[in-house]
């Protein structure tokens, strides 16, 4: 029998995996895409908890996150459009106006 | 048997995440992704929920990596291939995740299973998944559903404001 520990470790690694390309990489896609990954992460840890607790309400708000993931993506890759046909820039340290 | 298929499942889902954020190119980091989607599809199913399997491969799969792909167009690939990958103070990450990992590892060490609610796996086998599910979302959390529906609404009209040429 495999333990819920295990899905949970596994996701945590997920999870940090996500987090380190999200802080590191400088191509704006792949912070989108790291963003995903942790929120995979996440599901993956709420379907196991709901698995393991005989109980649907980690399933469902499984179902949540992913339509949120959906429209993330289509409002992250909108604001990508929008970056690239004001500056031509596709990587986070070239959009600097806020001094950040 | 459980422990080759989960232990496959897991190697694959860790390697394919340290593969999609080091790729120079990110069109090989799109193909990653979507194999990585169809195995946290194929533990789902490892974990009895066979209908978020199914919308796992058609929306993440299907839907928001052709979404990836489209924005992948308008990157020019050759001059991404010659920069550099990571921030220039991609160092300082490495101790915040650590410290992230330590914390949460010592954290949930301790979680336990204990409490158990009325979906066990007799009875989603005998209503079938997608029965089950349907009967909880549109009786418990029918509110919510409403209300994720308003969410990818106004995500569809902010998108095509933002993504619009110019406004008039």
């Amino acid at each position: 029998m495999i333990e819920l520990r295990w899905y949970i470790w596994l996701s945590l690694i997920v999870f940090t995996i996500g987090m380190l390309g999200f802080l590191t990489r400088r191509n704006l896609i792949i912070i989108f895409m790291s963003v995903e990954l942790m929120l995979n992460a996440v599901n993956i840890n709420l379907v196991a908890m709901s698995h393991y607790m005989q109980d649907m309400r980690g399933q469902m708000l499984t179902l949540f996150v992913i339509a949120v993931a959906a429209a993330e993506a289509a409002i992250g890759l909108a604001i990508l459009i929008a970056l690239f046909r004001t500056k031509a820039a596709g990587h986070v340290d070239e959009v600097t106006e806020l001094r950040g | 048997m459980q422990y080759i298929f989960f232990a496959y499942l897991s190697v694959a889902i860790i390697g394919l995440s340290i593969f999609i954020i080091t790729r120079k190119n990110p069109v090989h980091s799109v193909l990653g992704m979507l194999f990585m989607f169809i195995h946290v599809g194929a533990l789902y199913l490892f974990l009895n929920a066979e209908f978020l399997a199914a919308v796992q491969v058609i929306v993440y799969a299907g839907a928001i990596l052709v979404l990836f792909l489209f924005a992948i167009m308008i990157l020019n690939i050759k001059e991404e291939l010659q920069t550099e990958l990571f921030i220039g103070s991609w160092v300082m990450a490495i101790p915040v995740v650590m410290g992230l990992l330590i914390m949460l590892f010592l954290g949930l060490r301790a979680v336990k299973a204990g409490y158990t609610g009325l979906h066990n796996i007799d009875y989603i086998k005998t209503m079938t998944h997608t029965k089950a599910f349907g009967k909880e979302l549109f009786a418990n959390y029918l509110l919510p559903f409403e209300v994720i529906s308003v969410i990818l609404l106004v995500a569809i009209v902010g998108a095509i404001v933002l993504a619009k040429r110019r406004l008039r």
